[in-house]
């Protein structure tokens, strides 16, 4: 064992063999034994399962995907509450309102991991999802405008430039006494 | 965005804010102190019983009690600017009586506690002299009338409660009255003097009700110079008209005699003049001949006598009775690094009484005045005190040899005040200093948490509160992290500079300035400015900071000029130039040069403008910038200001190329019918200002118009000159124009039709406040002009700002004639107003506080949103949020704001404001009689915990946290490894 672990293994005796395909081996099936209706006897039986399955998963996909929906409502409910003034509380609003959607955009995958399958096409309810989300950041956004957090404005800009220079000094004035 | 957040933050910060402060922390950020001026007149007073106190009154108007022990002032009063004190005496041993304006006032103070106990105006014909009489009232019983003569007239007023008993007009009679004397018990006064270029005349007069008695006149060929120095109660002594011969006058029997005596018979190689001391000793007067004061004693039948020859630079007291029939009095003369102090008797000129000698500061100068005192020994023997004043107007009590106490009080008389860094802390403290630092800081906070717990005893609250005032911190000689720790260097009238300690303001060093001093090319010299020569900021460690102190040798523009450069650590001259060319105008230019000294043009009586310092390196510079520098005059008795732009070099006897001419640009006429110029302003030139864009409500944006070169004048119809009601409503206006200084282009122009000055301005960023009198509302007011820059107003495009795609920080010219705006607005104003000035912080971030110099000798912080032009009596929503005040018709007055709390700052003449390092915070500094210092946060300490801020409940409350973590950890610990067992 010590030598042959350098070198790599020899061999080895696979003892499972259930793949669905005939044999990859050039070794034929064993008489009276058919794949084929062995395969097609369990395929009626599994796929009624697998579809039932799927159509929950797509089912499951789309109401996670309309989650946010309501989320949007809570969240404009509370701006409306926080109103439009500075303080910690609208700021505080504001914020949750806009990392959320951006946190929840940046997990888009993971969301809807457990829902992933061949036969269910994910991509619509993706999209709603990420559309709301969209909406949610759009919502913060707009909040953020209201409470003029926003830098869409000329001052904005100016506010802090420096006077300019003057090209000319000039002194004096009353004599001195 | 994050500066809107900042500065909403800073808005509901400061919304609601009053700036005073708790009596506790009074003195813990401010200081004060008294000062009197220099002495002219002292009179002692020993009460028998209560404390020894001597009553001075000053050439700053001050009348003080000054207790002799500690030289502490007991109580002290200010006159007005204009009430200078003549005389003042003591009557009935009870009452301060003081003649002042010019013998006109003569009021009464109790003695113990300076409470006025009469005053009465005495009316005169024309001015002359005047002279203060009291009676020496020995038995204190009879009440002697006090004799006064002021403005050609004798008044007797009654001693107890200033009734004019009599009075009687001598101008009539064509004397000009030079002494009284009132012989005790007699019934006769005499009053001689001159009537005219040539005669000497004596009047009798009845001590009861007045009369003229007999009047006698004598003609002196020779004419008289008009000094005149009485020797005894019947001789008098004067000098001709040619200051050579010495006339002694006596008047016997009512016969006048004159004998004259030369100079020159009486004192060998006498050439020039002769002036004659005012003295009171009898038997012997002084005469001042140049370089040397000579006694002369009278001899009997009419001879003089040569006494003593002595330096010039002595001051000699005023004769002192010491007891029957003997006087005394005291000669100070300088002997290196000593004074003499020398206490004669009239009679024996070689018998002294006392000789000491006493160390004197070099800093101090010559002795200007000296007054003595006598108190008896033990063993009965007389002891002498002198209250001595000296050149840089301090002011020392001598007593055996010894200085007892004395007093700065030519810091009475500040000039100029500029400041100056200090040094940068050296690393490499000791552990043991360390270790005790640590253990008081310690023992310090525990007293603090105990204070904040509200678990100390009194004994300990006070103990907090003197470790609070005691702070080393705060008089440390280092440089401090929020620049609160800076010396104040100031000049005073003397030609002394102090640096003061803006921490607890003592004096840490002084320096009495050569060139500032009388000598012969100097006759009467002036300080007239400070200036900061060198700050250092590359060399910060191993360079001293310096200062520029400009002078002049006499009064008139056309005056040689007098130039001194002090190192502002060490208070060492490094450099003077004396009697140079005349100084008009000093003008420092923003540049510096490679050692960081900052350039100065000084301009002279012939518009020559004259580089210092003078050296090529400086050359070069200003050659570079020679197109644009430009200056203006402001012609006040003309109504012009003239623009100049300087062109080439001198062309003089010796070619001079640090000397330029300069050529008239512009000038502004005014109608000198119409309009005279009464106060001109410009913004200081080392202003901060953050931004150039004012953002308003609904983010809109106007663009300050800031501008170096604005200046602000102030013009009245020459008629309005005079005082407040001098004219009526429909003939007087205030005139007032912004005005570009390097085009000469009137920016801004407003007629206030009704109103009158005095004019006080400050002009800071791109506004300027201003207070003046109007007439028809019978009130003061206010008013603010704020200037924005109307051509920029179209750099609204976002992206090209996003971008930096704006021109809006190119540097700009005054040629480019922006097109500019004003808002305007005025307000009622409830004080008279000495100065304004106006808070500058580091950066120009922070909300701007007006200093207002109350005539109460008090300063007023207001805030600048009460100066808005944009106020509006209902202001909308927007606006409120933005900060702006509902419009009202005064300015509102807290108590609260007054920044020299319960303090006054007597004879208040200048605020200055420093900006610290802390941004919040500005230093500000007042000055009169009295100095105030203290520091202001117009915004709070946003950018800084509070003074009683505990750090060691801070430090605890974290670590009680750490430990409750830690032991709630190893809780949690145990439990879970309890439950997974189970």
């Amino acid at each position: 064992m010590e030598k042959g672990k350098g070198i790599g293994r020899r061999w080895a005796v696979d003892f499972t063999d259930n793949s669905n395909a005939p044999s990859s081996r050039d070794v034929p099936d064993p008489l009276g034994f058919s794949r084929a209706s062995l395969d097609q006897d369990d395929s009626t039986l599994s796929r009624q399962k697998k579809d039932a399955e799927a159509n929950w998963k797509a089912q499951k996909a789309w109401e996670v995907a309309q989650a946010p929906f309501k989320n949007l409502l809570m969240m404009g409910f509370m701006m409306w509450m926080a109103g439009s003034t500075v303080h910690l509380f609208s700021i505080g609003i504001t914020f949750s309102a806009l990392l959320q959607p951006i946190s929840a955009l940046q997990g888009v995958g993971k969301v809807f991991d457990p829902y992933k399958d061949s036969k269910v096409d994910l991509l619509a309810p993706k999209l709603l999802f990420i559309a709301l989300n969209l909406g949610g950041l759009a919502l913060g956004v707009w909040k953020l405008n209201t409470l003029g957090l926003l830098p869409t404005h000329a001052s904005d800009w100016v506010s802090s430039l420096p006077p300019a220079q003057e090209v000319e000094y000039s002194g004096g004035g009353m004599p001195l006494y | 965005m994050a500066i809107k957040v900042f500065l909403l933050l800073l808005f509901l910060s400061c919304s609601h804010s009053v700036f005073s402060i708790y009596q506790d922390q009074v003195g813990l950020m401010d200081w004060h102190q008294q000062y009197i001026g220099k002495v002219k007149h002292a009179v002692f007073h020993t009460q028998k019983a209560g404390r020894k106190r001597v009553v001075v009154s000053t050439e700053e108007n001050v009348i003080a009690s000054l207790d002799l022990r500690s030289g502490k002032i007991f109580w002290r009063h200010v006159l007005g600017a204009d009430d200078a004190v003549d005389e003042i005496d003591i009557a009935l041993g009870k009452y301060v009586i003081t003649l002042s304006s010019e013998g006109s006032i003569l009021r009464a103070w109790n003695l113990p506690d300076g409470q006025m106990v009469w005053e009465t105006f005495l009316s005169g014909s024309s001015p002359s002299k005047s002279i203060l009489f009291v009676p020496a009232n020995l038995r204190g019983d009879k009440d002697n009338p006090i004799l006064v003569y002021g403005n050609g007239c004798l008044h007797a007023v009654s001693s107890i409660d200033g009734e004019v008993v009599w009075n009687k007009e001598l101008t009539v009679e064509g004397i000009d009255v030079q002494e009284l004397i009132h012989p005790l018990g007699s019934d006769v006064i005499y009053a001689v003097g001159f009537g005219g270029l040539y005669q000497f005349d004596s009047c009798q007069l009845n001590a009861k009700n007045g009369e003229l008695l007999r009047h006698e006149k004598a003609e002196f060929p020779g004419g008289f110079s008009g000094e005149i120095s009485s020797v005894s109660s019947d001789t008098f002594v004067a000098s001709d008209a040619a200051h050579s011969i010495l006339v002694l006058i006596s008047v016997r029997d009512g016969a006048i005699n004159f004998q004259q005596t030369y100079i020159s018979d009486l004192v060998q190689d006498f050439s020039g003049t002769a002036v004659l001391l005012p003295s009171k000793l009898t038997g012997i007067f002084s005469i001042k001949i140049d370089g040397f004061v000579v006694f002369v004693k009278v001899i009997d039948e009419g001879k003089l006598e040569l006494v003593d020859k002595i330096d010039h630079g002595a001051a000699v007291s005023d004769a002192l009775p010491i007891s029957e029939g003997q006087q005394a009095f005291a000669l100070i003369q300088h002997e290196g690094n000593k004074i003499q102090l020398t206490v004669k008797t009239g009679h024996d000129w070689d018998d002294d009484l006392v000789k000491e000698g006493i160390k004197m500061d070099c800093e101090r100068g010559l002795v200007h005045k000296v007054f003595i005192n006598n108190y008896i020994r033990r063993d009965m023997s007389h002891g002498f005190r002198a209250l001595i004043v000296m050149e840089d107007h301090s002011l020392l009590l001598v007593q055996q040899g010894e200085i007892v106490w004395s007093r700065e009080d030519g810091l009475a008389s500040i000039i100029d005040v500029t400041t100056s860094e200090l040094p940068v802390e050296k690393h490499g403290v000791s552990v043991a200093k360390v270790e005790q630092n640590l253990f008081e800081w310690l023992k310090g906070h525990v007293l603090k948490i105990k204070g904040t717990l509200m678990l100390a005893s009194p004994d300990e609250v006070a103990e907090i509160q003197r470790i609070r005032l005691k702070s080393s911190e705060k008089s440390k000689m280092t440089r401090d992290h929020n620049g609160f720790r800076k010396l104040l260097i100031v000049l005073t009238r003397a030609g002394k500079l102090f640096a003061l300690h803006t921490g607890d303001g003592r004096v840490v060093w002084s320096l009495l300035l050569n060139p500032l001093r009388e000598s012969e090319e100097c006759s009467s010299p002036i300080g007239l400015k400070i200036y900061q020569w060198q700050v250092p900021h590359h060399h910060a460690m191993d360079e001293n900071p310096s200062v520029l102190v400009v002078g002049r040798c006499a009064h008139g523009l056309d005056a040689p000029g007098v130039l001194s450069v002090v190192d502002a650590y060490t208070g060492k001259e490094i450099n003077s130039l004396g009697a140079v060319h005349s100084i008009v105008e000093v003008i420092p230019l923003p540049f510096t040069d490679s050692t960081e000294q900052r350039l100065h043009l000084l301009i002279d009586a012939n518009q020559r403008a004259h580089l210092f310092p003078k050296t090529h390196e400086a050359i070069s510079i200003i050659q570079r910038e020679f197109a644009n520098i430009y200056w203006y005059s402001v012609e006040a008795d003309n109504g012009i200001i003239r623009g100049h732009v300087l062109k080439d070099n001198c062309i003089l006897e010796v070619s001079d190329e640090y000397c330029f001419n300069t050529r008239d640009l512009w000038s502004i006429v005014f109608p000198s019918e119409s309009e005279k110029i009464i106060a001109t302003v410009t913004r200081k030139s080392n202003e901060a200002v953050h931004t150039q864009a004012k953002v308003m409500a609904e983010q809109d944006v106007m663009y300050k118009y800031v501008s170096k070169n604005l200046l602000f004048v102030a013009n009245v119809l020459p008629k309005g000159i005079g005082k407040i009601g001098s004219v009526t409503p429909e003939e007087s206006w205030l005139v007032v124009y912004l005005i570009d200084t390097v085009t000469g282009r009137i920016l801004h122009r407003m007629t206030h039709h009704g109103s009158q000055g005095p004019v006080h301005a400050v002009l800071s960023e791109n506004w300027v406040v201003y207070h003046y009198f109007n007439l028809k509302a019978h009130r003061y007011e206010m008013s603010v002009i704020e200037i924005y820059d109307q051509s920029r107003a179209d750099n609204k495009d976002i992206w090209k700002l996003v971008l930096g795609k704006h021109n809006l920080t190119s540097p700009i010219s005054s040629y480019s004639r922006p097109e500019v705006i004003t808002k305007t607005q005025s307000y009622f104003f409830t004080h008279t107003v000495k100065t304004i000035a106006v808070t500058s912080t580091a950066k120009g971030i922070t909300s701007k506080q007006l200093l207002i110099g109350t005539i109460g000798d008090q300063v007023l912080a207001l805030d600048k949103r009460f100066l808005d032009p944009r106020r509006t009596v209902n202001p909308s929503q927007v606006e409120k949020e933005e900060g702006i005040i509902p419009l009202t018709d005064s300015l509102p007055i807290m108590p609260q704001s007054y920044v020299t709390h319960i303090l006054k700052v007597e004879g208040l003449r200048g605020i200055v404001t420093v900006p610290a390092k802390l941004e919040s915070t500005a230093l500000v500094f007042t000055y009169g009689v009295d100095l105030f210092f203290t520091r202001i946060a117009p915004s709070r300490t946003y950018d800084s915990l509070t003074e009683d801020f505990s750090y060691a409940l801070l430090l605890i409350t974290i670590v009680a946290l750490l430990a409750a973590i830690f032991v709630t950890w190893v809780w949690s610990e145990r439990k879970e490894l309890q439950e997974k067992w189970r």
